[in-house]
């Protein structure tokens, strides 16, 4: 497929033909000190040389004279709360006049999005959530109404944060599948590439010169000089083994006094997808909402069975994230739950780094 | 009226800021005052402190010698007893006291200090009678006020919320306060309800609403101290309006201990 060349100006283009096409735009802004995901009409909103300087338990936004708008690597969001959303009524129950109970359906028609700005980790998480609440033995209906009407344009990471080690988990730090829309960014504009049928569509409208060698070039050399710069990994190998070998390691007691279980790390974790169930009913009781929000396992109710708490300390808790991120997902999805954003690392209070973690279980003698 | 289930609300030593939550319920409080008789809430208007009540509402700390008398009375008329907000669950702000000499205290601010009978300490109701059910915060909130009335009143247990404030704070999207800032915010330890309000509006959560379950109070407090915070300062952030509820009354109690050395 061949590959266009967007000025910098066309860029209010491409929103414009995707607002006409009928897709409500989300973009990267800055907002409270972070990259954020907002709604999106004028290309001057998105964040202009903006820098991210990640660290554990740290983000600071610094602002650069670079002209261009994706010089950072990530946010606190990803695709996740877009599709998956963190609270929604999943059914509505009404006790009518004559004491009968109806079941009223809350599933909407999801209108079209278009969010700019996705990353190849994004994308790979995007991948597993699809996996998880599409392709199991009950989909589920939210995740596919607005599955099916997201639009995806990506953007190469050429600035990958310090927290970053996409490169080791093998997703990114280049967008290869995925996508409607992938763009690459050089200092005058950005390369376009479609990747469906969607994609081809809308860049069919901008009318494109094509890409020239230099361009495709200095694109590449960015994108690999991204990913050599990563200084964080995990092993490349699959860790199942090694975890599973490992659950009496001392390494488990020693980051349960660091680690707060506060669920944050699960959170901005773009593949988690556990959630909890409850009922709110009104007060006289004549209807009741069934509402499903993020849960982590980091929370009691999480492991709570009949009267037992099976995880009732944070030892057991960080355990049971580690070895199913790394571990036991191997066996449900094919691959380890790790994309490599780093999000879990900056965005833990006490800045718990999951690579130094994973490295320090697995490495050395086993603890079985 | 009389087969409508009692309801009662008592003040202790409180600012009435939760029986404000009451007060300000808007539409709920209509449909509340018809499902219910609200036989006793002095500040709504209607006294009756020994009626018989399904329902009593408790708000603020033990604190003088006749609430020691007055709370044992409040059980004995009622069927349930709730305890709404810090002071009535924790203590309250005024359990500050209890970590100092509440006698030096009085003499230094009252002009006539034998007029003041209050207790040495302020201790939360669950100290002296048996609770049901514990609705922190300051004040309450207004959404577990109501899930609290219409499940006692329908024979089922409470919904119990105790997870961390982060986990609020992220399904409410909120920037990270304490990560973006380095704000020592307490929402890692501190349990939900609030609906992660303060990081919402860009401010580090203060604690009202309690310790969360398994609260890795000395962690927040370690990590504190390497955002430049000194020990004194730390041990203010856990000694607040929730300090008489462990395990924040310990990590404050050894800050204040290092900040004197």
């Amino acid at each position: 497929m061949e590959t266009g060349f967007l000025p910098r100006a066309g860029l209010q283009t491409l929103l414009d033909t995707l607002l006409d096409a009928g897709y409500r735009c989300i973009g990267p802004q800055l907002r409270d000190g972070a990259i954020v995901y907002d709604a999106l009409a004028h290309a001057e909103q998105l964040p202009r040389g903006a820098r991210d300087h990640q660290a554990p338990g740290s983000y600071r936004i610094e602002t650069t004279d670079s002209s261009r708008h994706f010089t950072w690597a990530n946010g606190p969001q990803a695709l996740k709360p877009f599709l998956f959303a963190p609270r929604e009524t999943l059914w509505r129950a009404e006790r009518r006049d004559d004491h009968t109970i109806h079941f009223v359906e809350t599933l909407n028609t999801s209108t079209p999005l278009a969010v700019i700005g996705a990353r190849a980790c994004d994308l790979a998480a995007l991948r597993l959530q699809d996996q998880h609440f599409l392709e199991g033995l009950n989909a589920d209906p939210f995740y596919r109404a607005r599955r099916k009407n997201l639009f995806i344009v990506a953007v190469h990471c050429s600035h990958p944060a310090d927290t970053c080690f996409c490169a080791s988990t093998g997703d990114g730090p280049r967008a290869e599948q995925g996508f409607d829309i992938a763009l690459g960014e050089l200092d005058d504009g950005y390369l376009v590439q479609s990747g469906s049928d969607h994609g081809a569509a809308i860049v069919a409208k901008l009318n494109l010169s094509s890409a020239t060698e230099a361009q495709l070039n200095q694109v590449g050399k960015e994108i690999e000089a991204a990913a050599k710069s990563q200084t964080r990994n995990l092993p490349s190998r699959n860790l199942r083994e090694a975890l599973f070998a490992n659950l009496s390691h001392p390494r488990w007691e020693q980051v349960a006094e660091r680690c707060l279980s506060c669920g944050n790390c699960t959170s901005v974790c773009p593949t988690c997808f556990c959630h909890s169930e409850r009922d709110d009913a009104a007060l006289g009781g004549e209807n009741s909402e069934h509402v499903r929000e993020w849960d982590s396992c980091f929370t009691q109710g999480h492991s709570y069975i009949h009267g037992v708490t099976l995880r009732d300390d944070t030892h057991k808790r960080y355990r049971q994230w580690l070895t199913h991120k790394l571990g036991s997902w191997h066996d449900q999805y094919g691959r380890s739950g790790c994309v490599g954003c780093g999000r879990c690392i900056a965005w833990c209070p006490v800045g718990i780094d999951i690579t130094e973690e994973a490295g320090a279980i697995c490495a050395g003698e086993r603890h079985d | 009226m009389a087969d409508k289930p009692g309801i009662a609300v008592h003040k202790f030593a409180s600012c009435d800021g939760c029986q404000l939550t009451f007060l300000d319920m808007g539409d709920d409080l209509l449909a509340l005052s018809r499902m219910v008789d609200i036989v006793h809430f002095v500040e709504a208007g209607p006294v009756n402190p020994e009626a018989e009540v399904d329902i009593a509402f408790v708000e603020g700390s033990i604190s003088t010698p006749d609430d020691l008398q007055r709370i044992q009375s409040i059980r004995e008329h009622s069927r349930f007893l709730v305890t709404i907000g810090a002071c009535a669950t924790a203590g309250g702000l005024q359990a500050l006291r209890n970590f100092v000499d509440a006698g030096e205290w009085v003499s230094a601010i009252y002009a006539k200090p034998e007029y003041i009978h209050s207790l040495s300490t302020s201790t939360p109701i669950a100290a002296h009678v048996k609770v049901d059910l514990e609705l922190w915060g300051c004040p309450v909130d207004r959404r577990q006020v109501l899930a609290a009335i219409r499940d006692l009143l329908s024979g089922v247990i409470p919904a119990f919320e105790q997870d961390k404030v982060c986990m609020e704070c992220k399904r409410e999207q909120a920037v990270c306060v304490m990560v973006t800032r380095g704000l020592p915010c307490m929402g890692p330890v501190t349990r939900t309800g609030c609906g992660a309000l303060c990081p919402r509006f860009e401010r580090d959560c203060y604690a009202c609403f309690g310790p969360s379950e398994n609260a890795n109070a000395e962690s927040l407090a370690r990590r504190f101290e390497g955002l430049g915070l000194m020990p004194e300062a730390v041990a203010r952030r856990f000694h607040f309006i929730t300090s008489g509820a462990p395990p924040f009354t310990e990590t404050g109690a050894r800050r204040r201990e290092q900040s004197d050395e």
